[in-house]
Formats: structure tokens, C-alpha cells, sequence
């Protein structure tokens, strides 16, 4: 039997402390929606996730009133859509294939679908040629469409052509979303060793090794974590990591509970729980208050990472026991703009985007939601993007880029983007150019420890 | 379904008397209750079936909120596997 503390600890956690499931994603195969005619490709995309996740949105709706827990997002991912664009005569049926998801995702009810993606990490298709040069125009165009490019994995290398690419796709972007701040790239990242079944929007997509269609959920949880650690002010750091742990695998076994029972009801298999801590800008749900509350003044100082790279374990110890399958991206975010801790940081001078790099080494998943002035270069983007993938590469781990040249805006501005996605301060950047590094192109070969065989 | 209810809030008269009456009036069925005063919060727990309920689980749910609104009360219902998922293994 069920004793009253561990009833009202429950209680206290999601009615006080911010205890959510962040996200159940439906991943969505489309990978026989393939053929040569935009149109028909179009029209059996909407069709397939129209019928897939018919009851994504109704079922995640039941359970959340059944169990009294929240889940404030219901999202889909869908196959890589370069994989559907092998035939495709320009960008502008790229932008069909965007506008035919846009349709699906509000047809189903879900506020974002990921997926609109290319893997490039050795080298470029048509297809992902086409589906990277239409990036600008069909994140202006669509609402809810999330997209992400992969250049770079441990085994492969660096593709620095993409890379240069995707510095060029970046500024555009901006441009084309120029009045909502330069938005659109908010829904674009730029992964290295991008996961097949990421349930955290921007990245998310739908692996090709993955089934038909699966479930694969993202629990949240920092403002539990920052709670429990205010029980034990001034312990040792052994006791902080034993704190962690046993918080997240509580958070973890709703998640997996949560998970299971979406599975069930779908009839759609359960693919993994993904441990992040995931932020928002609500006050009391920073990952930045976690590591204040070790003893940090301000999160961005001396310390930081080494602060990170606990709270990044021990949620993973925390929570690799709490599910039968774990995976996704599996670490603590940083986005600043969705971190109101981070915010503070950022706008106190205290974090840097050096500092940032730093702590992006230590835990997943890279240089998120990060807004820089307006004027930086298409150059220095791509070189931030290449730094951030070697980290990726090197340390056999995911790392992404999520940046945003918020046009017209100079450091000390800030940027609204609303909602879960907050408020940006604008960042400075090196000033010295990396335009020659970049100019260079080719492929940066895999690291000596890719040759595990 | 097996469902745990919670009333948390400041002690007043009646508070038992109408939630099982609420609950009566749906034919939920009340297996277990257990209540205590902490730090002068009033606090009970309480163990229903809800197999025979008239009310769906979502009316039975805003039923309760609504009652405890009133009452400056937080009353909450929740499916009992979210508790012993998240406390037993």
C-alpha cells in the first residue's frame, strides 16, 4: 500500500515543482510515400500521418486527465523528408512537401512535427540538396514544421561543405523571418551524430531504422531536481549525485509509465524514454537554478561545467533503471532563451557563448536557442557550427546548433519568441573572421577512435 | 479503475461529508481513506473504484476541482498506477 508522503511528494511535485512530461512524439515512417511526383508524394504523406496520428492528440489528452500529470507537448516526427525528395525538380517542391506537413500537423492538433531533414554528414543527395536550399523559404511559409540537417557524425567526419551551407541556410532564414525576429530559426538545428529517435523538437525525426510508427517520450523535471536539492544545502558533492539520481528516477518512471500507456492505447510501439532535463522559461524550471543552487552565483562561472557534468550523470544513472528503453537525446538541456536562469546569466555577462561551448561538452545537446547579432556573418555561423561538431564528433556524442542572427538586433538587445521558446538575449561573438577556414570545404576526416571494428 | 483522491488545504467542517457525498452521488466506491493534520494543513488520501461510476473519469475530475475551488481547497483524482509506478519498482 501506497503511504500519504509518497502520495503528497507526487502531488507536490507536479502541482509545485513543475513535474511534466514534456513531450510525447509519434514517430511516423514515410518512407512508402516515396515516388516522382511531388503531388502524389504530397498527397500520401497527409494521408499517412493523418491516419497514424489520428488519436495522438485525444489519447495524450486522456491520460494526462486520468493521471493528473501534464503533457504540454504532443508532437510527430516523420522520416527524413530528403529521403522523399530524390526526384524533385527545385526547392519549391520542397516547399510543398513542407506546407502538405504544416497541413497534417494542424489537422492532427499537434504544435510542432519534426522531420523535415536531411543527413548529410558524408555527403549530399538531389534530394538533400533540394530540401537544404528550400530550409529558408519553407520555415517562412509553414508554422509548425521543424527542420534539421546532420553534418557530422563520429563514424564519417565533418561534411565542411554542408557546414559552410548551412552558415549561408542560417542567415537566410533569418532574413525570410525577419519580422518575428529571425523565428525561423528557431526551428532549424544543425546536429552532429544526430539520434534516430529524438522526441525534443527542433531535431526530431524519424530515423530509417526505426518501425512503421512508434512512441518515444521526453520527461522533464528541473525545478524537482533544484527542490530536492534544496534539502541538502551544503553536503558533499556524493550526496549531491545520490539527490539527482533518485530524483530523476522518479521523474523517469512516470515518463516510462506515461510511455507505456500511450503505447497501449495507440496501438503503436513504445520506443524509448528520453532522460533530458528539459527547461522552460516558467520561474522554478531552470536547469541554470539547478546548478546555482550547488553553489554557483551565477550559472556561466568558474564551475559551471563541472556542475553540469554531474547533474548530466546522475539524472542518466537516475533514470536508466526507471525504463525499459532509454534513448533520444538523454541529457541536461541548455537552450538559453527557454531557461530563465540562463536568461539572468546571459544578461549579466556572467554566460558566454565560450562558457556555453564549454558546458556543451558535458552534457547534450550543443548551443541551443542561442541568439548572436544580426550582422554576424554566414562565415562565423558555419565556424560556430564546425566548433560545436567537433566537440560532437570527437567525444563520440550528439551536439547541435540552434542560433539565430536575429536581424537588425546588436548585443544587449533581446528577442521574444514567445511561449516554450522564451526570450533570447542577443550574445556577443568573436569578432575576428574564420571566412578562410571556412572557404576551405571538403570533409574533415572521422577521428582516429571511429575505427572501433 | 482504482483511482487515489487528495484534499489538502486549510481544516474546516464537513470536508470528508462532501467529498463522499459527491462521490456517493456518482457510485464511487470509497476502499481506503486515511487523514491527518499536517503543519495545520488538513490532509487526506483517499482509495476509490471508479468500475461503477456514472460520472466519467474527466466530469469526476473537474467535479472535484470545482468543489475544491470553492472550498479553497486543492482536491485532486489521479489514476493509482502513477503513484506506485513513481514509488515502487
Amino acid at each position: 500500500m501506497l503511504n500519504s508522503l509518497e502520495i503528497l511528494e507526487t502531488i507536490k511535485m507536479i502541482s509545485e515543482e513543475h513535474l511534466d512530461i514534456r513531450t510525447v512524439t509519434m514517430g511516423i515512417s514515410l518512407m512508402g510515400c516515396a515516388g516522382d511526383n511531388i503531388q502524389t508524394i504530397c498527397d500520401k504523406v497527409y494521408d499517412r500521418i493523418t491516419k497514424q496520428a489520428e488519436h495522438l492528440v485525444k489519447t495524450a489528452e486522456q491520460i494526462e486527465a486520468e493521471y493528473g500529470i501534464p503533457i504540454i507537448n504532443k508532437r510527430i516526427s516523420v522520416t527524413p523528408a530528403s529521403l522523399l525528395l530524390g526526384a524533385a525538380k527545385g526547392p519549391e517542391e520542397g516547399v510543398m512537401l513542407a506546407k502538405t506537413l504544416d497541413r497534417a500537423a494542424k489537422t492532427t492538433g499537434v504544435n510542432f512535427i519534426g522531420g523535415y531533414s536531411a543527413l548529410v554528414h558524408k555527403g549530399m543527395t538531389h534530394g538533400d540538396r533540394i530540401l537544404i536550399a528550400s530550409i529558408p523559404e519553407a520555415l517562412a511559409v509553414t508554422e509548425r514544421v521543424c527542420s534539421s540537417v546532420n553534418v557530422g557524425t563520429t563514424r564519417a567526419g565533418i561534411n565542411m561543405d554542408a557546414v559552410a551551407e548551412m552558415g549561408r541556410i542560417i542567415k537566410q532564414t533569418a532574413e525570410r523571418t525577419a519580422n518575428s525576429g529571425g523565428f525561423g530559426c528557431a526551428k532549424l538545428v544543425v546536429f552532429c551524430n544526430a539520434v534516430e529517435d529524438n522526441p525534443f523538437m527542433a531535431g526530431a525525426f524519424c530515423g530509417v531504422g526505426e518501425p512503421d510508427a512508434v512512441i518515444n517520450v521526453g520527461v522533464s523535471g528541473p525545478g524537482v531536481v533544484k527542490c530536492a536539492l534544496e534539502q541538502v544545502k551544503g553536503a558533499d558533492f556524493g550526496v549531491v549525485a545520490e539527490t539527482v539520481k533518485k530524483t530523476a528516477f522518479k521523474i523517469t518512471r512516470m515518463g516510462q509509465l506515461v510511455a507505456q500507456e500511450a503505447s497501449r492505447r495507440l496501438g503503436v510501439p513504445f520506443g524509448i524514454v528520453d532522460l533530458s532535463l528539459a527547461p522552460t522559461p516558467a520561474v522554478g524550471d531552470s536547469v541554470a537554478y539547478i546548478l546555482e543552487e550547488m553553489g554557483l552565483e551565477k550559472c556561466g562561472t568558474h564551475g559551471t561545467t563541472a556542475a553540469l557534468a554531474l547533474l548530466n550523470d546522475a539524472v542518466k544513472k537516475g533514470g536508466v533503471m526507471a525504463s525499459s528503453y532509454v534513448g533520444g537525446l538523454s541529457g541536461a538541456f541548455i537552450p538559453v532563451s527557454e531557461d530563465a536562469g540562463m536568461i539572468a546569466a546571459a544578461e549579466c555577462g556572467a554566460l558566454s557563448l565560450d562558457k556555453l561551448e564549454a558546458m556543451t561538452c558535458v552534457c547534450s545537446v550543443g548551443l541551443d536557442m542561442i541568439c548572436v547579432p544580426g550582422d554576424t556573418s554566414a562565415a562565423t555561423i558555419s565556424a560556430i557550427i564546425a566548433d560545436e561538431a567537433a566537440i560532437g564528433m570527437v567525444n563520440n556524442k550528439t551536439t547541435a546548433v540552434r542560433i539565430i542572427p536575429a536581424p537588425g538586433t546588436v548585443v544587449g538587445d533581446t528577442v521574444e519568441f514567445g511561449g516554450l521558446l522564451g526570450t533570447g538575449p542577443v550574445m556577443p561573438v568573436n569578432p575576428h573572421k574564420s571566412d578562410d577556414f571556412i572557404a576551405r570545404g571538403g570533409r574533415i576526416p572521422a577521428p582516429i577512435h571511429s575505427l572501433r571494428n | 479503475m482504482r483511482a487515489v483522491i487528495t484534499v489538502v488545504g486549510h481544516d474546516k467542517i464537513g470536508i470528508i461529508a462532501d467529498v463522499s457525498r459527491v462521490l456517493a452521488e456518482k457510485k464511487v466506491n470509497i476502499l481506503d481513506i486515511s487523514q491527518t493534520i499536517m503543519q495545520d494543513f488538513f490532509t487526506m488520501i483517499m482509495l476509490v473504484e471508479t468500475k461503477e461510476s456514472t460520472a466519467s473519469f474527466k466530469e469526476l475530475s473537474a467535479l472535484l476541482d470545482a468543489m475544491g475551488t470553492e472550498r479553497g481547497l486543492s482536491i485532486h483524482i489521479q489514476h493509482e498506477d502513477l503513484f506506485q509506478s513513481m514509488h515502487r519498482i
